[in-house]
């Protein structure tokens, strides 16, 4: 299906995309839905993007909802183990 | 055969640009609009656009995303439609009528268009039907036709059931019965409506088959429900595309 599913989170950082070049990632767009690319039915995509930029300007994600559970959990893993007064 | 691309004038003026394959004879035929899926006017798209010049049609597929990004590889620029929010209704209809009437102004035309489309251009197709001026419309498992959309999408897209009254053409259903969007009761539900309706409509519904099953580069493949609906698809649009 198309879920039309598209959650946006504003983020701030940099991301590293086309011709290995570092550019401003100012939002992320989140969304399970067909891949481009992996070979599963459906995954769960996470564009990160400089919204003001080139479209081109983007590093594209498609994970299985297994592995984006683990990517998230990771990601909670790391942010858990920071001490709380470098979580600025 | 003849493959390029061109520019015209799409809802409300906007140029867009779109992808278009004819057979190389002079020949009066008739013309079918491709409507991409949500992914974007990609090598797919493209590739099916070429199977209806190979059957004889003059075929275009119009890149619904060309507003937002203008030159971008099709899967970057179906990532900015959908941040943005995806194609309103009333641009889709627009831009649909714009690649009937630059089909129907090729030399080689007979006057009569189809439309098909996959997946959300399933929906599209039906939507395209039910106001503009074509002959034939082919709704390739399209969800949300009939059905409720779940209050919390986002994208803000709607059923078509109050506009499938004014549904103007045959139309031809082809679904994977094993798919969830459109479910078999949401099939059932547009085969209800169109009957009371009495609209002229064939369906056909795949055992075995999931949701986009034409898509043959993607593990959702099936090839019996892909050959039969190609088989389908050639009928129906040598009945109502004819000379």
């Amino acid at each position: 299906m198309c879920t039309y599913t598209t959650v946006h989170a504003d983020v701030d950082g940099s991301a590293k995309g086309p011709g290995s070049a570092w550019f401003h990632a100012g939002r992320a767009t989140v969304y399970f839905d067909h891949p481009v690319h992996a070979m599963a039915e459906h995954t769960l995509n996470i564009d990160l993007t400089d919204p003001a930029g080139d479209p081109a300007r983007r590093v594209a994600l498609e994970l299985t909802a297994e592995s984006a559970r683990a990517l998230v959990a990771a990601i909670q893993q790391a942010l858990a183990a920071v001490p709380e007064e470098l979580k600025v | 055969m003849t493959a390029t691309l061109v520019r015209f004038a799409g809802h409300a003026g906007d140029e867009i640009e779109a992808y278009v394959a004819r057979p190389e004879a002079e020949f009066r035929r008739g013309g079918v609009v491709v409507i991409h899926h949500m992914p974007g006017w990609d090598r797919g798209s493209k590739e099916i656009t070429r199977r209806f010049a190979e059957l004889g049609y003059d075929a275009v597929c119009p890149n619904l995303y060309h507003r937002e990004a203008p030159g971008a590889a099709p899967d970057d620029a179906a990532a900015v439609a959908r941040a943005q929010g995806g194609v309103p209704d009333e641009r889709l209809v627009g831009d649909v009528g714009a690649a009937a009437a630059y089909l129907r102004s090729l030399p080689t035309s007979n006057g009569k268009v189809g439309v098909i489309g996959y997946c959300s251009g399933g929906r599209q197709s039906v939507l395209a039907a039910c106001h503009l001026d074509l002959d034939a419309a082919v709704d390739c498992y399209g969800a949300f036709v009939t059905g409720e959309v779940p209050t919390e999408f986002p994208l803000k897209i709607t059923n078509l059931v109050d506009q499938l009254p004014n549904l103007r053409t045959p139309l031809l259903g082809l679904f994977g019965a094993e798919d969830r969007y459109p479910s078999p009761d949401q099939v059932a539900e547009l085969e209800q409506i169109l009957t009371a309706e009495g609209k002229t409509f064939e369906f056909h519904s795949y055992e075995g088959a999931g949701h986009a099953f034409f898509a043959n580069e993607r593990p959702s493949y099936n090839v019996a429900a892909a050959n039969d609906g190609w088989e389908r698809i050639e009928a129906f649009y040598g009945r109502y595309l004819g000379a």
